[in-house]
């Protein structure tokens, strides 16, 4: 067991348990907490692959400015483990059940594809660096970028329409 | 590293956002587990397209840039699912205002 095995094992058992502390702690700001390091885990995972644009765009996107926008709407709202609403225990054990089905179904569905001998590579491989991701970026994909700049705007701008007071 | 590994890790970060959504009654939290999901996907295009570059360079390909395409469209998942934060955000934040809670099921007569 080399040293990619070992981190690879590592981060994933982080990125699961920390998922799973996402959706049962009681309070929203911890909720908030473990998902960035879910993120975190998950861009560990990105490095793994030699993908390191995205790994930083995933902490700067979502750990950094995302999850800062959760973390300060929840602050506002004041939300904490009293005012936290509460499913029924019978309502939590079904809903588990149905995602513990699909974990099932596609498990069982996929662990037998024609993929599974093939490898995916790992430490090496300069597909995922910035010169080669800017390069196609900035040529068979630049129409979708330019319309991804026209869609932030109009995010932009709804977000303050639906936010203003009236 | 067997890509078998990824798509069951992706699956299962999967499932636990399924399993958030459905099981929590908070608007937020079930907002978080929707950028879950996202994130488990965008860890399978990353894994598949490595997978893919590497079956391009034992097939000869050997400065080729097969794959690229995947991570491009993590790197637009990522940019539409910051785009959606900031209208769902602003949704949740005028229901809190008008209703002054964040609970799903006052919201189910999609009136008042």
């Amino acid at each position: 067991m080399n040293i990619t095995q070992i981190l690879f094992w590592f981060l994933s058992v982080v990125a699961i348990f920390s998922a799973l502390m996402v959706i049962t702690s009681k309070n929203p700001v911890y909720s908030v907490l473990w998902l960035i390091v879910t993120f975190f885990s998950i861009s560990g995972h990105y490095i793994l692959l030699n993908a390191q644009f995205l790994a930083i765009v995933n902490i700067i996107v979502y750990a950094g400015a995302i999850m800062v926008l959760f973390l300060f709407v929840i602050m506002l709202m004041n939300l904490n483990n009293e005012t936290e609403p509460q499913k029924h225990r019978w309502l939590k054990m079904a809903g588990a059940v149905a995602g513990g089905c699909l974990l099932l179904v596609m498990v069982a569905a996929l662990k037998d594809t024609d993929i599974k001998n093939q490898q995916a590579m790992v430490n090496e491989g300069t597909i995922g660096l910035i010169k080669n991701l800017g390069k196609e970026l900035f040529t068979t994909y630049v129409v979708p970028f330019e319309i991804s700049s026209i869609l932030f705007l109009s995010a932009m701008v709804g977000a303050v329409v639906i936010g203003k007071k009236e | 590293m067997p890509i078998n590994y990824y798509i069951f890790l992706s699956i299962a970060l999967f499932s636990i956002g399924i399993v958030g959504v459905l099981t929590r009654r908070n608007a937020i939290i079930i907002f978080m587990c929707v950028e879950l999901m996202l994130n488990a996907v965008n860890l399978m295009l990353v894994a598949f397209s490595k997978m893919h570059y590497k079956a391009a360079l034992l097939a000869g390909d050997v400065n080729g840039t097969a794959g690229t395409d995947g991570q491009l469209f993590v790197f637009f998942i990522m940019v539409v699912a910051a785009a959606e934060v900031t209208v769902g955000l602003a949704i949740i934040v005028m229901m809190y205002r008008n209703i002054h809670s964040v609970d799903v099921n006052f919201l189910n007569r999609l009136k008042h």
